[in-house]
């Protein structure tokens, strides 16, 4: 039995629908189509599936899509809570399962119709049947009720301890949409985005403006998790996974985590870092690339702060030196990421940190042995790095 | 002009089953242009709609304009900016009776559309209105008035139907209070107002402290720290014995937001949100009230408000401390 995860498990096959702003057709339809392409890429038998695993948001049971894709039986099947604090916790579910041998091959997916369906902007409302309920109850009657509005609250703190500016954050966005530009798949394919364009969009919750925001989409995303052993056998290109974890941290709540001694602080990403490094025996100068959640653009350079890349407040001035763009010391996002790609809830950036490992990037850079993959914060999360098989 | 209600009344059912006048037929016929800007504004990226070689491989043999563009087709131009240019027609003859009695309110509140078949470039759509019913005075959350709802049929050029359209308007006179009345038996909607937070055994006894006027504090009853939001158990000592202090409502502000989008109903955005730090250690979300929004500031030091915002709810807000 291995000890860690490091080197046990690997991504063998990458699967996904197109992303738009109404699929016209099913959360389950979209499940099946990705979970078929992530198959195919793999090149591997629907039968050789025996393990799901999925959000705990997500409406699509395994089994439908189990039955649907022609899968067969399962041995293992699991669901990651905390929102996008899940995108890389269901592959953490997926590398324990087929590094002990409860699965030999494990699809981890993520499908949802997040613009034409129930949409995330809108916050939560009084309808909530669990024991979120009381939760919720202190920030609902005060109009604090929309993701953009709980990760401003930390933001506008954290501008203010660090000094980072509307034009910090506009350079993670704009940074971003020139990688979209190129990218096919993305919203924002050819569409540039300029300083002007940032500084003119309309206010969300101040600080964050529009541009600051992720987008709602529909679509779906799908990866097939299994040992390394397994992996040599395939034709597929593969991406190792050296570490990865998740992480809550204390005094940690959905979201809303306002009663540390600083809310700047995204204590959760900080425990996923030091698992990563831990687990992998890496550390920050050897990642060559990063997929970093960005339900926000200002979250984004909190990341930067919790894994190393640059010391704590500096994040500011790390983006603005160019590191983060395609010629820089740690390209991020090449896909677009969920400002300009589209919104699987950080699922299509596991996809990209897959291309990248495989050199098959849309904004391919020269360099990318190992790829840093992170999820949502402010929620319980996880992390991993991903690096070339041996 | 002093008329009874039953003659006001009398002279509106006039207007009832009438033609507001000759078809209303739009400036240009169905045309790529301005389908290809309706769907840039729209964000709807249907081939179909806008590239003349995937539209030839579908279904529909060429470009089609989006149906929900039907009513489009037939409205004025820049002309609709100024009433005075609009001829008058029966629907408006209408309005003006209203407005004479004082129901000079004016507010769109339902609109259904069906569409029997795309409608492709070239073809000239007229629409033909009527007056289809009026009902009886109603109660509404913005004011008394009356329902109208019209009816327009779509056609082309050769007066082949190609959809319908019934619009409904309350015409009402304004009240000078809004008054937060509950829905009416027509299921015209209540003036929104704020969510309430839901009370369960964990958080219950906070609120109804709230409501009697007073913000708590829960304390351990064992290790006596303070804590907020309330929990059934202290981090801690794990014990479940607990009491509460009120707190003085001094506070100064950690962090603030200005909430502006998505507006949510009944809470009046633009809000400032704020993360207070109370001085006896804890920390609340509320809002700040009683400045300007450009005021608020992280350092601010504020004090509590225990207001009623709506005839129902009292809030912990807070303002600039004096
Ligand atoms: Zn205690």
């Amino acid at each position: 039995m291995p000890t860690t995860l490091k080197n046990e498990a690997a991504i063998v096959g990458v699967g996904q629908t197109e992303y738009s702003k109404n699929s016209g057709r099913s959360e389950v339809q979209l499940a099946c189509e990705a979970t078929k392409a992530a198959i195919m890429d793999a090149g591997i038998a629907p039968s050789d599936v025996d393990g799901m695993v999925t959000f705990t948001l997500d409406t699509t049971d395994d089994i439908e899509i189990a039955r649907a894709v022609g899968i067969g039986e399962l041995t293992f099947f699991s669901r990651t809570p905390h929102g996008g604090g899940a995108a890389v916790g269901i592959v953490h579910q997926a590398a324990m399962a087929v590094a002990t041998g409860a699965a030999k091959y494990v699809v981890c997916y993520r499908a949802l119709n997040g613009r034409s369906g129930q949409r995330y902007s809108e916050g939560v409302s009084g309808n909530i049947v669990t024991s979120d309920l009381i939760h919720w109850s202190y920030y609902m009657p005060f109009g604090l009720m929309t993701p953009a509005s709980w990760v401003a609250l930390i933001t506008q703190r954290y501008m203010h301890e660090t000094g980072s500016k509307p034009e910090d954050l506009a350079q993670v966005c704009i940074t971003q949409r020139d990688h979209a530009v190129k990218n096919p798949a993305a919203f924002f394919y050819q569409k540039p985005l300029s300083l002007d364009d940032y500084m003119n969009a309309r206010m969300i919750v101040d600080p964050l403006r529009l541009y600051d925001c992720c987008q709602e989409t529909d679509g779906a995303s799908a990866v097939i998790v299994t040992t390394p052993e397994r992996a040599r056998d395939l034709d597929a290109g593969s991406a190792v996974i050296r570490g990865i974890a998740q992480g809550a941290g204390s005094e940690q709540e959905v979201m809303t985590s306002f009663y540390r001694d600083s809310i700047s602080e995204i204590r959760e990403m900080d425990v996923v870092a030091r698992e990563c490094y831990r687990v992998s025996g890496l550390g920050p100068d050897d990642i060559d690339a990063a997929i970093v959640y960005d339900a926000f653009s200002s979250i984004v350079l909190m990341q930067l702060e919790s894994f190393g890349f640059c010391k704590t407040g500096e994040a500011k001035d790390f983006v603005q030196d160019g590191n983060v763009g395609l010629g820089g010391r740690l390209p991020i996002n090449t896909h677009g990421g969920q400002l300009s790609e589209a919104y699987i809830h950080g699922v299509n950036g596991v996809i990209e940190g897959v291309r990248l490992i495989r050199g098959d990037s849309i904004n391919q850079p020269p360099k990318s042995d190992h790829v840093l993959v992170t999820a949502g914060i402010g929620v319980p999360t996880s992390g991993m790095i991903l690096g070339k098989p041996d | 002009m002093a008329t009874s209600k039953e003659e006001f009344e009398a002279r509106l059912q006039e207007f009832v089953g009438l033609e507001i006048g000759a078809p209303e037929v739009g400036a240009d016929l169905v045309n790529e242009p301005m389908i290809r800007h309706w769907c840039e504004v729209m964000e709807d990226r249907n081939p179909v709609y806008t590239d003349p070689a995937a539209a030839k491989d579908s279904v529909h043999g060429g470009i089609v304009a989006p149906p929900t563009m039907l009513q489009t087709w037939i409205l004025d131009g820049f002309d609709m900016a100024t009433p005075e240019k609009q001829p008058m027609n029966k629907q408006r003859e209408l309005h003006a009776v209203f407005n004479e009695q004082g129901y000079t309110g004016v507010v769109a509140t339902n609109c259904d559309q069906s569409y029997d078949r795309y409608l492709t470039p070239g073809e000239q759509v007229s629409g033909t209105t009527v007056i289809e019913t009026i009902s009886e005075e109603k109660a509404t959350a913005i004011g008394i008035g009356y329902f109208i709802e019209t009816r327009t049929t779509f056609r082309n050029q050769d007066g082949e139907q190609v959809g319908w359209m019934v619009f409904r308007v309350l015409k009402f006179k304004p009240s000078a209070q809004p008054a937060a009345a509950p829905a009416g038996d027509d299921g015209a909607p209540a003036a929104p107002v704020r969510l309430r937070a839901p009370r369960t055994h964990d958080n219950g006894w906070w609120w109804n402290k709230i409501d009697e006027g007073e913000l708590h504090i829960q304390k351990c009853g064992e290790c006596g720290v303070l804590r907020h939001p309330p929990r059934p158990m202290c981090g801690e000592c794990r014990s479940i014995e607990w009491t509460s202090i009120i707190s003085t409502g001094k506070g100064v502000i950690n962090s603030y937001v200005i909430m502006h989008h998505p507006p949510i109903p009944g809470y009046g955005f633009p809000i400032a949100c704020a993360l207070i730090d109370l001085e006896e250690g804890t920390r609340i979300i509320s809002n700040v009230v009683g400045c300007d929004l450009d005021e608020v500031h992280i350092g601010m030091k504020v004090s509590l408000s225990i207001e009623n915002v709506d005839d129902e709810m009292k809030l912990p807000l807070f303002k600039p401390a004096q």
